[in-house]
């Protein structure tokens, strides 16, 4: 047993936290204000690694393994979460099934330019009906001859608007339940596929997310992603792998509520001294640190038993729970420690708070999470 | 980064686990009526080296490191939570005095502790008005030609009236504040000191715990553990370590609560089926399994930093504050889940629940855990 990061933890960690603090956090307040996608953050991602982080060198993504994803995630995410969130997505959605799961072609053609960030992604499984409940797909896919066709809708698709590729899921045998689900490998400028406008979103605003359009989509039978009917396991093993990064995630947003709270509290004085010096105020600043701490184990935790082959699916889901819930808390004890100026714009801390709340919601509930590992306890006993 | 553990490790954890089955279990739940302290246990514990796990075996210890020893206190805790605190008293006095005695207090004392010759150790800090604020000491310590006379009332002594030998703090000059107070080491028969009282508690009953009158008890100038005035710092410095002991007990009292529960609500149903495939049910075991999981590796995160070598005070503070006032949830959480059942004795819940209150106090209320922590924070921006 060894708490210690690894050389190579400690140098992604520190090229992440340099590239966030110097060029992330200073566009983080006019990025959620004007509703902007960072493209040129993505590019500066794609450069430094970032958008393929453990997808093999042969692969020309960075090598490194889950853990420096982890650890890169929750830098990114601690300046600004939207950014934090488009990286996660091309790394844990979108290069790591097509990694697992794609032919060596798809890998070749697909996985290489998105793992450079010449290309990004985007994860099209949940639908206007269907969202913790995944097996209630309706977008259909449909043999004709060699192709596919495709029609339905896809909802609340992040990166969806600028991707340039698309992990999709359809139905396309209804009677099978949940092992009639295919996945796909979609350029998005293929003929029929139209994004709806961008959500208009309570946080994490410069991440573009919409709906996507698929209208008789046809497709070769080579962008077939896995099997036949066997969509179900790339989507589910892909959001345990993504629980990861969205914990990841929560953990670096946590951390800006709480640095951004111990700073002002130093500086802001009340009865004669600064409010750290509070009990009521230290207590808080105490429990944010420690809950963070715990949230980052648990994650670090499961990225090491994915990196190490073992099952994490169980350790992924208290990893997310944990940490998208301590986020909410930190952010929202970081407002109440700025009183009237956590309340305002000018301050970061209610970007804290806006961009938290969707941590217990996306990649699967907290509510699913809780199902999840309860379904994890009442197997072990049997 | 490693979440294994060794080959070592897992010895020692696996030992404990037995010792925890065979000898403790059967008579916890006897133990909890009759308050009948643990000698023939210890002294069992001890021929399995479970005493003084942490130190050197030149001197009779276990030889293992930080690691080891939570490992070894979560599976002593979750047989029985009485046995485990005397234990953990015994291994914190072993150690405070191998790593700071004098050869020949090291001779005398260590191999006897770890034996189970001594049957137990106490650390005798707390009096009746100085509890979390030590400095406010007013047990004395005068000098004598031949070496020291103390006087004074302690309160709260874990394994009071039992133990072959004692650490006792007294202050040696009132004028020094914290750099006055002095570390004794006191046989368990010295002339003067006796039992004022034996505390009836709520929980932990197979632990005796003694209110301890020192009437002019004599000691020799060997006696002084460290040097004069140096008594603050040794306790300071074996209350961390104190901690990780603490922090290890709350999760194995809390272990033991949860897998009773699940085991519980796989067999009790309602409704025509196991009540954990209620969602409202699965999801406090949920919550409950996570937080166990993020205190059993913040606190084996401080273990291992203290074994490394590292500073690991504010790992310990965190691993005692998360580890207890989850176990406590999580005590909770398996009663509520026993329902009627949780209330009464033929459960072992409502044990556990009494059992696990005290670690919010003892070594370090929460409230000074996070006095330590916020203290740490402010110091390391500022």
């Amino acid at each position: 047993m060894d708490f210690s990061l690894t050389d190579e933890q400690l140098a992604v960690q520190k090229l992440a936290r340099d590239f966030a603090t110097n060029e992330v956090l200073p566009k983080a307040a006019e990025i959620d204000r004007e509703h902007r996608h960072p493209a040129e953050l993505v590019k500066r991602m794609g450069d430094l690694g970032f958008l393929g982080i453990a997808i093999p060198l042969a692969h020309q993504g960075a090598g490194f393994d889950h853990v420096s994803y982890a650890l890169a995630m929750e830098e990114v995410s601690r300046a600004c979460a939207s950014t934090g969130v488009i990286m996660s997505v091309n790394n844990s959605l979108v290069c790591d099934p097509i990694f697992r799961f794609g032919t060596d072609a798809q890998k070749a053609k697909w996985l290489v330019p998105l793992a450079q960030g010449h290309l990004l992604g985007c994860f099209a499984l949940s639908e206007p009906e269907a969202g913790s409940d995944a097996a209630a797909q309706r977008t259909t896919a449909t043999r004709d001859g060699d192709d596919w066709v495709i029609s339905g809708t896809k909802n609340w698709i992040t990166n969806g608007p600028v991707a340039d590729v698309c992990v999709l899921f359809t139905m396309n045998d209804r009677a099978a339940g949940h092992k009639g689900i295919t996945a796909f490998i979609l350029p998005m400028t293929t003929k029929g596929v139209r994004c709806g406008a961008p959500d208009d979103k309570l946080g994490i605003r410069g991440s573009k997310s919409s709906q996507i359009f698929l209208d008789d989509v046809r497709l070769s039978n080579d962008h077939l992603l896995g099997e036949v009917g066997g969509g179900f396991k790339v989507a589910m093993s892909t959001l345990d792998g993504g629980r990861i990064g969205i914990a990841a995630q929560a953990v670096g947003i946590a951390r800006a509520a709480l640095e951004d709270a111990l700073a002002y509290a130093q500086q802001r004085r009340t009865f004669g001294k600064p409010i750290a010096q509070h009990q009521a105020i230290q207590f808080k600043l105490a429990d944010m640190a420690t809950e963070i701490d715990a949230a980052r184990l648990l994650t670090l935790r499961a990225a090491w038993l994915k990196d190490h082959k073992l099952p994490y699916g169980m350790e992924a889901s208290m990893a997310k729970l944990y940490a998208s819930d301590i986020a909410n808390k930190a952010a929202r004890e970081a407002i109440q420690i700025f009183g009237g100026n956590g309340y305002v714009t000018e301050f970061p801390v209610e970007r804290h708070f806006r961009d938290a709340k969707i941590t217990e919601i996306y990649e699967g509930t907290s509510e699913i999470q809780r199902l999840v590992i309860a379904g994890h306890l009442a197997k072990a006993t049997r | 980064m490693n979440f294994e553990l060794t080959e070592e490790q897992k010895l020692v954890q696996r030992t404990a686990r037995e010792a925890a089955d065979r000898v403790l279990a059967p008579r916890a739940a006897a133990r909890d009526v009759s308050c009948e302290f643990p000698a023939a246990e210890l002294a069992e514990l001890a021929r399995l080296d479970l005493l003084a796990i942490a130190v050197d075996a030149a001197h009779g210890g276990g030889g293992l490191g930080a690691v080891a020893y939570s490992l070894a206190m979560q599976e002593l805790a979750r047989g029985d939570a009485s046995v485990a605190v005397a234990v953990s008293v015994t291994n914190m006095v072993a150690e405070l005095i191998a790593n700071h005695g004098t050869a020949a207090q090291i001779e005398r004392w260590v191999p006897g502790l770890a034996s189970g010759a001594h049957v137990c150790g106490a650390f005798v800090l707390s009096e009746p008005e100085a509890g979390s604020d030590p400095a406010a000491l007013r047990t004395s310590a005068t000098k004598t030609p031949a070496g020291w006379r103390l006087s004074g009332t302690k309160q709260w002594i874990t394994n009071g009236g039992r133990a072959g030998v004692l650490v006792v703090w007294a202050v040696t000059d009132p004028s020094a504040g914290n750099r006055g107070i002095t570390a004794f080491l006191v046989p368990g028969d010295a002339k003067g000191m006796s039992v004022a009282r034996l505390e009836e508690k709520l929980g932990l009953h197979g632990s005796a715990t003694a209110q301890l009158v020192l009437d002019g008890v004599e000691v020799g100038e060997d006696a002084v553990l460290g040097a004069p005035g140096r008594g603050f710092a040794l306790a300071m410095t074996a209350l961390d370590g104190g901690r990780i002991g603490i922090a290890s007990q709350a999760i194995g009292i809390a272990r033991g609560a949860l897998q009773a529960a699940v085991t519980y609500a796989g067999e009790r149903r309602t409704f025509g089926e196991p009540i954990i495939k209620h969602q409202a049910v699965g999801a406090m075991l949920a919550d409950a399994a996570t937080w166990l999981d993020a205190a059993t590796l913040m606190t084996l995160r401080a273990a291992h930093a203290k074994e490394a070598g590292q500073p690991f005070s504010q790992l310990a503070a965190m691993a005692k504050l998360f580890a207890t006032e989850h176990a406590w949830k999580i005590c909770d959480i398996a009663l509520q889940v026993h329902g009627g059942y949780g209330y009464v004795r033929d459960f072992p819940v409502e044990r556990a629940l009494r059992d696990v209150r005290v670690t919010r106090i003892y070594e370090g209320t929460s409230e000074i855990q996070r006095i330590v922590i916020a203290r740490n924070l402010l110091r390391a921006v500022s």
